[in-house]
C-alpha cells in the first residue's frame, strides 16, 4: 500500500501513524494505514461512507487500540496511551456526534476544557488571578467562533448546529498540538460553516490539524494535503490539485455521487 | 437565538448567579434560623428535629454522591453505619470527647468509602448498584458476627459523651444534641456548597454527564468519582457518629438496607440537581413519616408512596422543581411589569 508520504515538508514530525491495522471480529476495518501529520498540517482525510475514517480517528485518538501498528506523538510511542493520556499530551478530538455536556451552561462546557488543560479541574479553590486567566480563555474559544453571546445559555436547549460550535469550542479551548476534527460541519447551516472553518484557519500555525469532512468545498479550501481512503485503507494520497486531476479517485469517490464540482 | 425566551423557559434552571458570593453563607443562615424557629415551635419533639438534622445531612451526601457525580448507590448505610460504631467505639474504649467521637465518624466513613469504592467505582449501572447494596450487607453481617466488640443485635452502648467545649452537657432531653447536630449541619452544608461550586464540582457534574467526554479532556474519571465517594463517606460518617452520640447507641439499624432506601427517597423526593434538594427532601419525609405514623402506624408507607408518585408525575426534578418554578415565575411577573413601562 502506499506507504510513501507525499508530505515532503521539513516541518518535524507532530503525529505519526505507521501501519495501523484495526479487525472487529473477522472485519478489517483499518488495513495498514500509515498517516504522517508535520507540525503545521492541514490534511484533509476523506473517503465514501464506512472508508474507516472514524475508526482512524478513534485509533489516533485512543478511544481504539490498534490490533498492529503504532501511533507516535512527537516521536514518542503513544500507542498503549489511553484518550486522557493523549489529550494531556496534547492529541485533542472532536466528535462526529455531538459529546457537549448539555445541561451544563456554553460557559461552563468551554471552562470545563481551559480547566483540565491547566490541571486545576480538580481543584476545591483557585486564586483570582487564576480564575480570570480561566475566564478570559473561556471567552478567547467562545469568541473564536462568535458564540460568546450565548455563554449563558443551557447547552441542550440550543439548536443542534449551535451545539455543534460548543463542540469545536472545546477542542479549541483545549489548545491542542494535533487536532483531529470528525466532520465539524456535520449538522452545522451552510451559513455558519465558515465560522468553523475560520476558527481552524486562526489557529497556530505549527499545529497539525486533520479534518474528516464530506462537504468538499471545506475541504478544497481548508486543506494542504489530501488524503483519500477506500475500505480501510488509503487509496490516495496528494495536494489538492493532485486529487481533483487523479482520475481513480475521482472515479471511486466523486465520480459516483457527484461531488466533484462541489456544491 | 432567542436568549431571552429560553431563560424564561419554566425548565431553564435559575441563572448561574455571579452575585452568590456577594452574602457568603446566606443559605447557611437561612438553614439555621429554620433550625431555631423548628426548636421553638416544637421543643417537645427536639429528638424528632435532631434526627431530621441527622438524617438531612446524610441525605446530603448521598446527594453529592448520587445527584453531582451520578454514582447510583443504594448502600450509603454502610458509610453512615461505619461513623456510627466508630463514634460508638471510640467513645467507649478510648476518649468520651465529643469531637474526637465526630472525627472519628468521619474518618470511618471516608474509609469504608475509599476501600469499597476503590472497588465498585469501576462497574456501572446495574452492578454498581449491587455492589454497593451487598457492601452495607457485609458490613452489617460483620458487625453482627463480632458481638464481642459491636454488641451485634443489641446495639453498641453503655458509652457516654463529654461536655461539648466542656461545657454544654449532653443532657437528657436531647437540647444540646440538637444544637450540635445543627451547627455540624450547618458547617457540612457551606462546605459541601464550596465543593458544589468549585472546579472540582463542575468535573463532577460533567463526569455525570458524559465521563467519556471528559476523558477526551484528559480528565482523571476514576479518581474524581473516588474522591467524590470518600467525600460522600465522610459526610455520611459525620451524620453516623452524631445519631450514636446523641442516642447514646449505635444500632445495626444503621447499616440498614432500609436506611439506604429511604436516604435514597428523600433525596429523589427532594431533587437530586442542587444540594438544597436533600434538606427539602429529608423534611417533607420526615414529616410525613411522623403524621401519617402517627395516624396509621402500619401503612405510613403507603403516604410516602402515593406523595413520591405524585411529587414525581408532577414535578420529574423533585420539590426543587416547585420552587424553580416559582422562581421563574415570578421573575417572568418581573419582567412584564418592566415591559409595561
Amino acid at each position: 500500500m502506499a506507504s510513501i508520504e507525499s508530505t515532503t515538508r521539513s516541518a518535524p514530525l507532530r503525529l505519526e501513524a505507521t501501519s495501523l491495522c484495526k479487525a472487529f471480529g473477522g472485519l478489517q476495518v483499518t488495513r495498514d494505514v500509515s498517516l504522517a501529520l508535520p507540525a503545521g498540517a492541514r490534511t484533509a482525510l476523506i473517503g465514501p461512507n464506512g472508508a474507516g475514517k472514524t475508526t482512524l480517528v478513534n485509533l489516533l485518538g485512543g478511544v481504539l487500540r490498534a490490533s498492529a501498528g503504532n501511533v507516535r506523538l512527537d516521536g514518542e510511542d503513544v500507542s498503549e496511551w489511553n484518550p486522557a493520556q493523549r489529550a494531556r499530551s496534547g492529541i485533542v478530538r472532536t466528535f462526529q456526534i455531538n459529546r457537549v455536556f448539555k445541561e451544563l451552561s456554553v460557559h461552563d462546557n468551554v471552562r470545563c476544557a481551559v480547566l483540565h488543560r491547566h490541571g486545576l479541574a480538580r481543584r476545591v479553590w483557585l486564586s483570582r488571578a487564576q480564575r480570570a486567566q480561566v475566564d478570559a480563555e473561556v471567552d478567547e474559544a467562545l469568541g473564536s467562533l462568535r458564540i460568546q453571546g450565548q455563554a449563558r445559555r443551557i447547552t441542550g436547549q440550543m439548536a443542534l448546529g449551535e451545539q455543534r460550535l460548543v463542540e469545536i469550542a472545546l477542542a479549541l479551548a483545549m489548545k491542542p498540538r494535533v487536532l483531529l476534527l470528525d466532520e465539524p460541519a456535520a449538522g452545522v447551516p451552510e451559513s455558519e460553516s465558515g465560522r468553523i472553518l475560520e476558527a481552524v484557519e486562526r489557529l497556530p500555525g505549527d499545529l497539525a490539524v486533520l479534518l474528516i469532512e464530506h462537504d468538499m468545498d471545506l475541504v478544497f479550501r481548508f486543506a494542504r494535503d489530501i488524503v483519500v481512503m477506500v475500505q480501510g485503507a488509503v487509496f490516495a494520497r496528494g495536494t489538492p490539485a493532485e486529487i481533483a486531476a487523479n482520475e481513480a479517485v475521482r472515479e471511486i469517490y466523486f465520480g459516483r455521487s457527484g461531488h466533484a464540482g462541489g456544491h | 437565538m432567542n436568549t431571552l425566551a429560553s431563560s424564561l423557559a419554566p425548565d431553564a434552571p435559575p441563572a448561574p448567579a455571579a452575585r452568590r458570593w456577594r452574602v457568603p453563607l446566606l443559605p447557611e443562615a437561612f438553614i439555621g434560623l429554620i433550625g431555631l424557629c423548628a426548636y421553638w415551635l416544637f421543643t417537645d419533639d427536639v429528638g424528632l428535629l435532631t434526627n431530621m438534622v441527622i438524617m438531612s445531612m446524610l441525605a446530603l451526601s448521598l446527594n453529592l454522591v448520587l445527584g453531582q457525580a451520578g454514582i447510583a448507590s443504594m448502600g450509603q448505610a454502610a458509610l453512615y453505619g461505619a461513623g456510627a460504631y466508630a463514634a460508638g467505639l471510640v467513645a467507649l474504649h478510648a476518649s468520651p470527647s465529643p469531637l474526637l467521637g465526630l472525627g472519628s465518624g468521619v474518618l470511618a466513613g471516608a474509609l469504608v468509602a475509599g476501600l469499597s469504592g476503590a472497588v465498585l467505582l469501576r462497574a456501572h449501572g446495574l452492578t454498581l448498584v449491587m455492589l454497593t447494596i451487598a457492601t452495607a450487607q457485609l458490613l452489617l453481617e460483620l458487625v453482627n458476627w463480632r458481638r464481642d466488640l459491636t454488641g451485634g443485635d443489641d446495639g453498641l452502648s453503655g458509652f457516654s459523651i463529654d461536655p461539648l467545649f466542656g461545657v454544654f452537657e449532653f443532657d437528657f432531653m436531647g437540647h444540646t444534641g440538637f444544637f450540635y447536630a445543627l451547627a455540624v449541619l450547618l458547617l457540612v452544608h457551606a462546605a459541601l456548597r464550596a465543593l458544589v461550586d468549585s472546579p472540582f464540582g463542575l468535573t463532577t457534574r460533567a463526569v455525570r454527564l458524559d465521563a467519556g467526554r471528559v476523558e477526551s479532556l484528559g480528565g482523571r474519571v476514576y479518581a474524581q468519582l473516588l474522591t467524590v465517594y470518600v467525600v460522600g463517606g465522610a459526610v455520611a460518617g459525620a451524620a453516623g457518629a452524631l445519631s450514636a452520640q446523641t442516642t447514646k447507641v449505635a444500632s445495626l439499624s444503621t447499616l440498614d438496607f432500609h436506611l439506604s432506601a429511604a436516604v435514597l427517597i428523600m433525596v429523589v423526593l427532594g431533587g437530586t440537581r442542587r444540594l438544597t434538594g436533600a434538606l427539602l427532601g429529608t423534611v417533607a419525609y420526615m414529616l410525613i413519616h411522623h403524621i401519617a405514623s402517627g395516624l396509621n402506624p402500619h401503612h405510613w408507607l403507603l403516604v410516602i408512596g402515593v406523595v413520591l408518585v405524585a411529587v414525581m408525575l408532577v414535578l420529574p426534578g423533585g420539590l426543587l422543581d416547585a420552587w424553580d418554578r416559582l422562581v421563574a415565575l415570578a421573575r417572568r411577573d418581573k419582567e412584564a411589569r418592566h415591559g409595561e413601562h
